[in-house]
């Protein structure tokens, strides 16, 4: 970079740090309105059943009851949050398709009174045969869960390739085929979702949500009430957690919006702990067949893999879920040719969607368990081998993906030296697994796992068609000296409001604190798609660098008329603006805002930010293009109890690649998260269900990792300085959670010597492969076959590996003078 | 009844089965103490019962009438922020910041127990406050920062 900088870099609390300990933060359920009413949704207690009838007499007549609804009470319209799946109603008028679908929606003096109502709903159900598992929806063609996708109960079926695998595997020293099992599982934000909906007597609606999404939510709802989008506002309240969970427009909202229209107060809908199991959106389930090719020396020569994925009762972003389970892996380590087919099936549970890492965690568990198989088979170190087929900088992928930098040898060096990685694994090589025993041995193992990984920072394509931008900024300067900054992101605790403060703070020369930012309300802020794909630091990030660098440049005029000097010469630092050898005449910045508002009026200027158009040009081409990707490197060191099968994790070390890092502590808190999540999925969390109903809908039940179960974490940061992103920056709030959970079963191999091929990873599995072992079977646990189904004829296209990335940093939108 | 709340009295009139979490939220107004299951799982909505941490959402106000209550939002005195909050603050242990007044205030009867406790003690206290943004290490890190400040202060909890 040309200067030195004086916010970015600099590990500052975030701005909004102030109001978070002191409880001052007002998320959805704080805000209390006059007048307030109290919704509650009725759900449904069947998997799968025809509704025939719904009588709300009984629950009308309850004293302290104002409104009752049914689905017939909404506008007949489906709706879903990809314009291809447009599956779901916000109260289900003819069928329920899982438990917890809503049927009614009450409105009351208070909560409790709308419970009891809820209670005194009639609803006669015809139960339907309900369909569990991928295998089961596979089989029973005849009861269709829905009547659209690419089969009976297959929402969608794809098929790509990139060039001849077969011709790859043909000519490969090795040939591996493995199958592995990710089990779904759950965001579980510590925040319940909560709506509160004021339909006024001017015929508007505002709407407070938890939501991620305020811009997707702000469109439905025009679709989904039938009114004009004029006339609603949607503000996203600050979400106390999101990981995906709330990117899609839920029952409670829609409800709330109606019952306040039927009553003419505000509603209120919370949902409970229990509700949020079931409104899920989370991880699927993914079942993987993976075949990779290699050489003698490591390197990949094809890889093909097929995935089914169980996508519960709805579309939700699952035909994006389901790409992502294939178009990601290529972008890690040289693969000249791919194939891919995948399918994702409706079964009667609650519905999957993008959870953290969104439908690429699993494909990256299957890949790195099968490196590290390969590399054992080749005698080869696993972190060399890594090390060895990292994916060339600035070239495409066989799947036409442009890749930028990549930090990921740099993270593979950073992990492999903290770790201590080759004296602890060359002590291991040196007591072979044959060596007669001693008389005792120690019952607790250790064990040592390396994985790498890579993710986008930002989808390349929005949900729906359009040529408009995916961010947008207005900053405006006040005479004050302060500056307004508005913009459509939602601050889910990653921190987006504060870097909506620090760019243009170090643009402008002035402190965070002297940036006012006001997020997430569609009738004050400019679009922003919302806080998902990892698409927010670096889309709103270029936005308000351009919206500043404009305002600056205008002031920079006005200052330089004031002074007598070039615009070019002025510099913008500690809160003045003047030349840096003649400092003492320096203008203070709220002089300068009336400088240039005096020479050109209100000073307030938008920015703009939409992706590189690098979508490939064949049918399916528009998931997974990205400005630029993360990298990441873990190591994971852990002990297994071999009379137990207890794993206790003893330390993590992980290496990010992060572009830049525009605030470090705000970049390591999303690398620690996301590993402390990788580690609920890969040993303990699980979304899994018994008869229709969620086996564990509970915090107590559903068991996450607390601090005795989350080891010391070694965060390193790697700085790349990439040309798409703001200031360089990459993503961090998701790509660091994929290596962990493979680095996990690498590890268990390395203590025990048995193959996990199917997470989460628990004790009983640990004795059973111990005892396979001891058997002298193939010790692996894993899935043993893969459902009877078959896939599209492929879609061929040419692969594009290694071909030159071109138009770099070439966005539409951007300054013609602006380079980064 | 009556219930005191950092530092102040209040005459509440609530039915009698409604929860200390709801009256602090809805009759107090106190909404720094929030929850998420209200059903004595995740720690969120954990307050202090005469110094020691309880979780409001299964307690009833019936049985704590002459307890000193206290929440976060009794936690700075005046504009002054308790080392915990500053700390929190400082070293990026909110993200959402969802879990954080649970933690802030079963950190806060920690330290009050045991000024300097080792990591591990940390870890143990916090084990029944659930947090899904931060892996946990940048609040142990805060803990120990406040601990070393307070105790270079001269204590305060």
């Amino acid at each position: 970079m040309k200067e030195a900088f004086s916010i970015i870099g600099q590990p500052l609390p975030k701005i909004d740090a102030w109001a978070k300990v002191t409880g001052e933060t007002r998320y959805a359920d704080d805000l209390v309105l006059p007048r307030m009413a109290y919704g509650k949704l009725l759900r449904s207690a069947h998997a799968h059943a025809r509704i025939v009838a719904i009588d709300t007499a009984r629950a009308r007549a309850l004293p302290g009851v104002l409104a009752v609804i049914t689905g017939h009470d909404l506008p007949r319209v489906k709706f879903g949050i990809l314009p291809v799946s447009q599956d779901e109603e916000a109260l289900c008028t003819e069928k329920v398709r899982m438990v917890g679908d809503a049927v009614a929606a009450v409105a009351a003096v208070d909560e409790e009174t709308a419970e009891a109502a809820c209670r005194l709903i009639d609803v006669t159900y015809e139960p339907l045969p309900a369909l569990m598992s991928i295998q089961e929806s596979l089989a029973h063609p005849e009861v269709r869960i829905h009547e659209y996708g690419d089969g009976p109960n297959v929402h969608k079926n794809v098929a790509l390739q990139f060039g001849d695998v077969d011709a790859a595997f043909a000519s490969s020293h090795l040939v591996r085929e493995d199958v592995f099992f990710f089990e779904g599982n759950t965001h579980m934000p510590m925040e319940q979702h909560a709506a509160v909906a004021q339909h006024g007597a001017d015929g508007k609606l505002t709407l407070w949500s938890s939501t991620q999404t305020p811009h997707y939510v702000h469109r439905l709802l025009a679709k989904i009430l039938d009114m004009p989008g004029a006339h609603i506002r949607v503000i996203a309240a600050p979400v106390g957690g999101g990981f995906g969970g709330k990117l899609d427009p839920f029952a409670h909202e829609i409800a709330a919006c109606k019952l306040s229209q039927l009553t003419g107060r505000p509603v209120k809908i919370a949902c409970t702990r229990e509700e949020v199991f079931y409104i899920h959106r989370g991880r699927h389930p993914v079942l993987m067949w993976l075949k990779t090719g290699f050489t003698q020396d490591g390197d990949i020569t094809g890889s093909h893999i097929r995935t089914w994925l169980d996508g519960g009762a709805y579309g939700s972003y699952g035909v994006a879920s389901t790409f992502y389970t294939g178009v990601i892996n290529p972008v890690t380590y040289k693969m000249p040719v791919y194939k891919f087919e995948g399918a994702r099936v409706f079964t009667n549970k609650p519905p999957c969607g993008p959870k953290r890492g969104h439908g690429t965690p699993q494909p990256r568990f299957a890949l790195e368990c099968q490196l590290d198989k390969a590399a054992e088979q080749l005698g080869i170190d696993p972190a060399d081998l890594r090390r060895r087929i990292v994916h060339e900088p600035f070239t495409k992928t066989a799947n036409h993906l442009t890749v930028t930098t990549i930090g990921l040898g740099e993270c593979i060096d950073k992990v492999v030296e903290a770790s201590g990685w080759r004296a602890k694994r060359a002590h291991r090589a040196e007591a072979p697994a044959s060596a007669p025993k001693p008389l005792w041995q120690p019952r607790k193992r250790k064990g040592l796992g390396i994985a790498g990984s890579a993710y986008m920072t930002g989808a390349g394509t929005a949900i729906y068609w359009n040529n408009m931008p995916h961010s947008g900024v207005v900053v405006r300067a006040d005479r004050s000296g302060g500056v307004t900054i508005l913009c459509g992101a939602t601050d889910i605790g990653q921190g987006s409001d504060s870097i909506l403060a620090y760019l243009p703070a170090e643009v402008l020369g002035l402190e965070p604190k002297d940036i006012h930012v006001h997020p997430a309300d569609t009738s004050l802020t400019p679009v922003d798609l919302g806080s998902y794909s990892s698409r927010v630091t670096l889309m709103c990030g270029v936005a308000a660098i351009q919206a500043a660098t404009r305002l600056k440049t205008v002031i920079a005029r006005a200052v330089a008329t004031k002074l007598g000097v070039a615009p070019e010469a002025l510099v913008f630092r500690e809160r003045r603006v003047g030349v840096a050898e003649d400092w003492d005449k320096a203008v203070p910045f709220a002089q300068a805002v009336e400088l240039g508002e005096a020479m050109h009026g209100v000073l307030a200027f938008p920015g703009s930010y939409a992706p590189p158009k690098r979508a490939g040009k064949f049918k399916g081409g528009g998931v997974g293009p990205s400005p630029c990707y993360s990298y990441s490197a873990c190591v994971v060191e852990l002990t297994v109890d071999e009379d137990t099968g207890w794993i206790e994790l003893d330390e993590v070390w992980i290496a990010h690649d992060i572009g830049r890092a525009l605030n470090p502590l705000l970049v390591e808190g999303q690398v620690e998260g996301s590993i402390y999540m990788g580690i609920g999925e890969a040993l303990m969390e699980g979304q899994v269900f018994r008869k229709g109903l969620h086996k564990h809908p509970s915090l107590l039940e559903y068991k996450s990792p607390t601090t005795l179960e989350t080891p010391e974490i070694h965060t390193f940061l790697v700085e790349t300085d990439d040309p798409e992103g703001p200031f360089g920056a990459k993503e961090a709030g998701q790509g660091p959670l994929l290596p962990v959970i493979p680095a996990i079963a690498n590890a268990i191999y390395d203590a025990v010597g048995v193959r996990m091929d199917q997470v989460p990873i628990t004790p009983d599995m640990v004795l059973r492969g111990l005892e396979l072992k001891r058997q002298g079977k193939p010790a692996r646990i894993g899935p043993d076959r893969l459902p009877l189904f078959r896939f599209k004829e492929p879609l061929a296209v040419e692969s594009a590996f290694g071909q030159p990335a071109e138009a770099i940093a070439v966005r539409p939108f951007a300054d013609p003078e602006s380079t980064s | 009844m009556s219930l005191t709340v950092n530092g102040e009295s209040h005459d509440v009139l609530v039915p009698v089965h409604k929860t200390l979490l709801e009256v602090l939220r809805e009759d107090l107004g106190l909404i720094g103490t929030k929850h998420g299951c209200e059903l004595g799982e995740c720690g969120t909505c954990t307050v202090l019962a005469d110094g020691e941490p309880i979780l409001s959402c299964l307690a009833l106000p019936a049985d704590l009438e002459g307890t000193a209550i206290a929440t976060v939002e009794g936690m700075a005195r005046g504009s002054e922020l308790h080392p915990l909050q500053q700390a929190f603050a400082e070293l990026g242990a909110a993200q959402c910041g969802y879990c954080t007044p649970g933690i802030l205030l079963t950190a806060q009867a920690l330290l009050a127990e045991e000024p300097q406790p080792p990591r591990q003690r940390i870890r143990e206290a916090l084990a029944g406050n659930l947090c899904r943004c931060t892996g946990y290490t940048k609040i142990l890190d805060a803990v120990e920062l406040a601990a070393l400040r307070m105790s270079r202060v001269g204590g305060r909890a």
